[in-house]
């Protein structure tokens, strides 16, 4: 069976974004870029399953122009077998629903029998993109997973809910988004650098898929988020419950 | 402006994401609530009494005992035909639900609506709520927002209760997508979504036997029961107490947080509390810069310390 991973080249987890001076946007120039840890949770899934001989193959895709090449290499380096990139120049920004469509196009080219993505990506934090290619496909989806099991045609998959966790079952072909328990990644070691420079990395123009761009939502505005002031400190308990007990709390 | 509210509901209750979600389609217009469910009647009657909701529609069918985006999307698609607006609870359930339907109806999909500017342009934060964005909706499609439901005060109950009918969409329902089980820590103490007073532990509690200290406090409160993601991690608490970007987005008005250092994925679930009371032992954390009231110390001594004196003040 043939996983599809994919990914995501977001602004790094731990970078404090800023917006630009004239607030047209959020500053990129000179922050490090990564594959969105969600979306590598996604890979390293996919590598676990391939391990464990339940899986054959596992493709990367990612829809960005090429400096995401770097991110497909990452994980091809990770141990991904080879990668396509799905190239917008030309389209503006690519939205959950537009990449969704892309994605059905890759899917009905390559015929994985599972999709496995992140279930959000932290830059826009949508949470949109992996429900929207499953219903476009007419297929499960198995959203915010935290264990996955494949056997056969069925994947058993617990999904953290706000209730607890919730276990589906779902027919393969199937969509899986990943949630930050499923797995921790692992490091890329040197040597798997070096190997993944051979590996197969395909640029397909979105132009090339025959997708009709959706109607997409125009952002007019960016803002900082309004401040929360610090307040301060008290010395202990007692001056808290005092405190508390002014502002009417206790 | 016509408003379709999904409702969100358990156990034959409406969730209060639902009342929620009524105060941001209150904005808009009138609301349609629908109820999807094996036995809708309970839940619609809730809905029907609440403020702006002109109409509840319910969809019965045993499948939706247990709500899965797969069986309900296809209908939720077929009956947002004619309105101008589908929202849903930005919780898991309507994060799961509602981007399903918008795809199936050829719609972008608003998440986490924190404003409405006017009927087609919203604010909603990205970059775990660094950023505000205003986002506008074509005026040729249908707005699919999900609601960030902390942004909302619930609606209240009015006298009179809107009227309810039967829907029947034709969308048949797939059978590839089956429940299993859900497992569920259900406690007495309140819903940590709703409360209005949560206490929170992070990694600074050491051990889930730690937590103990925690719950103490809070059932002395009468409040909910949080955690840091850290704390989840490492197995103290389970995965349904995480509070931040990745768990939930919570507003009551009393947030004390304990031991939690306040990395900014957990800052941005608690934005919209009251007053945020931190104590750690670490006085350069960063939840002091948020924190309305801080206390330097060690919680394995403050805690007990606080809970006799809270007790104290009530004698």
């Amino acid at each position: 069976m043939k996983v599809l991973v994919p990914i995501k080249r977001v602004v790094d987890y731990n970078v404090r974004v800023a917006l630009k001076r004239d607030g047209s946007g959020v500053e990129l120039a000179g922050v490090k870029m990564s594959i969105n840890p969600f979306d590598e949770i996604a890979v390293e899934e996919a590598l676990r399953l391939k391990e464990r001989g339940v899986v054959t193959e596992v493709v990367v895709v990612t829809i960005a122009t090429n400096e995401a090449q770097a991110q497909l290499r990452t994980a091809l380096a990770m141990g991904a077998d080879r990668a396509v990139q799905v190239d917008p120049t030309g389209l503006g920004e690519v939205q959950p629903l537009h990449a969704a469509r892309l994605l059905k196009a890759l899917v009905d080219r390559e015929q994985p029998g599972l999709v496995l993505m992140g279930k959000q990506a932290i830059d826009d934090d949508c949470n949109q993109t992996g429900q929207m290619l499953a219903a476009l496909w007419d297929r499960p989806q198995c959203t915010f997973t935290s264990r996955l099991e494949v056997s056969g045609s069925v994947l058993k998959g617990t999904r953290e809910v706000d209730a607890g966790l919730e276990t589906l079952e779902c027919d393969l072909p199937a969509v899986v988004t990943t949630d930050l328990r499923l797995n921790e990644p692992r490091f890329v070691k040197m040597p798997d650098i070096m190997k993944a420079k051979s590996k197969r990395l395909e640029v397909v123009p979105a132009a090339s898929l025959g997708v009709t761009a959706p109607p997409a939502l125009v952002t007019t505005g960016f803002a900082p988020p309004p401040k929360r002031s610090g307040g301060r400190k008290v010395a202990d308990a007692a001056e808290l419950v005092s405190a508390l007990r002014d502002r009417g709390i206790l | 402006m016509k408003v379709l509210v999904v409702a969100e509901h358990a156990r034959g209750r409406l969730n209060p994401s639902t009342a929620r979600t009524l105060a941001a389609a209150k904005l808009l217009g009138p609301a349609t609530v629908v109820v999807f469910a094996a036995d809708p009647g309970p839940v619609a009657a809730a809905a029907a009494a609440l403020e702006g909701v002109a109409e509840v529609l319910t969809v019965t069918d045993p499948a939706h005992a247990e709500p899965r985006a797969a069986c309900l999307a296809p209908q939720l698609a077929e009956l947002s035909l004619g309105f101008s607006h589908v929202l849903a609870p930005s919780t898991t359930f309507g994060k799961d639900l509602l981007p399903r339907a918008a795809a199936l109806a050829g719609c972008p999909q608003v998440s986490d609506l924190m404003a409405v500017v006017d009927a087609r342009t919203f604010k909603r934060p990205i970059y775990a709520g660094n950023v505000i964005t205003t986002v506008r909706v074509p005026d040729t499609v249908t707005v699919y927002a999900t609601v960030r439901t902390a942004s909302f005060k619930e609606v209240g109950a009015t006298g009179d209760a809107a009227p309810v009918r039967a829907a029947t969409p034709s969308a048949s329902l797939p059978t590839h997508t089956r429940f299993v089980r859900l497992e569920s820590a259900r406690s007495e103490r309140p819903d940590l979504q709703s409360a209005t007073r949560v206490v929170s532990g992070g990694r600074g509690v050491g051990s889930k036997e730690n937590f103990a200290v925690v719950y103490r406090i809070a059932d002395l409160l009468g409040a909910a029961v949080g955690a840091s993601r850290a704390a989840v991690d490492a197995g103290f608490v389970p995965n349904d107490l995480q509070v931040g970007q990745t768990g939930k987005i919570i507003a009551p008005d009393l947030y004390l947080a304990v031991g939690i250092s306040g990395a900014i994925q957990h800052l941005t679930g608690i934005k919209d509390a009251g007053t945020i009371v931190a104590i750690n032992k670490d006085g350069e954390a960063p939840i002091f810069e948020v924190a309305d009231l801080g206390l330097v110390g060690d919680l394995f001594a403050v805690l007990p310390e606080l809970e006799r004196l809270i007790v104290e003040a009530r004698r």
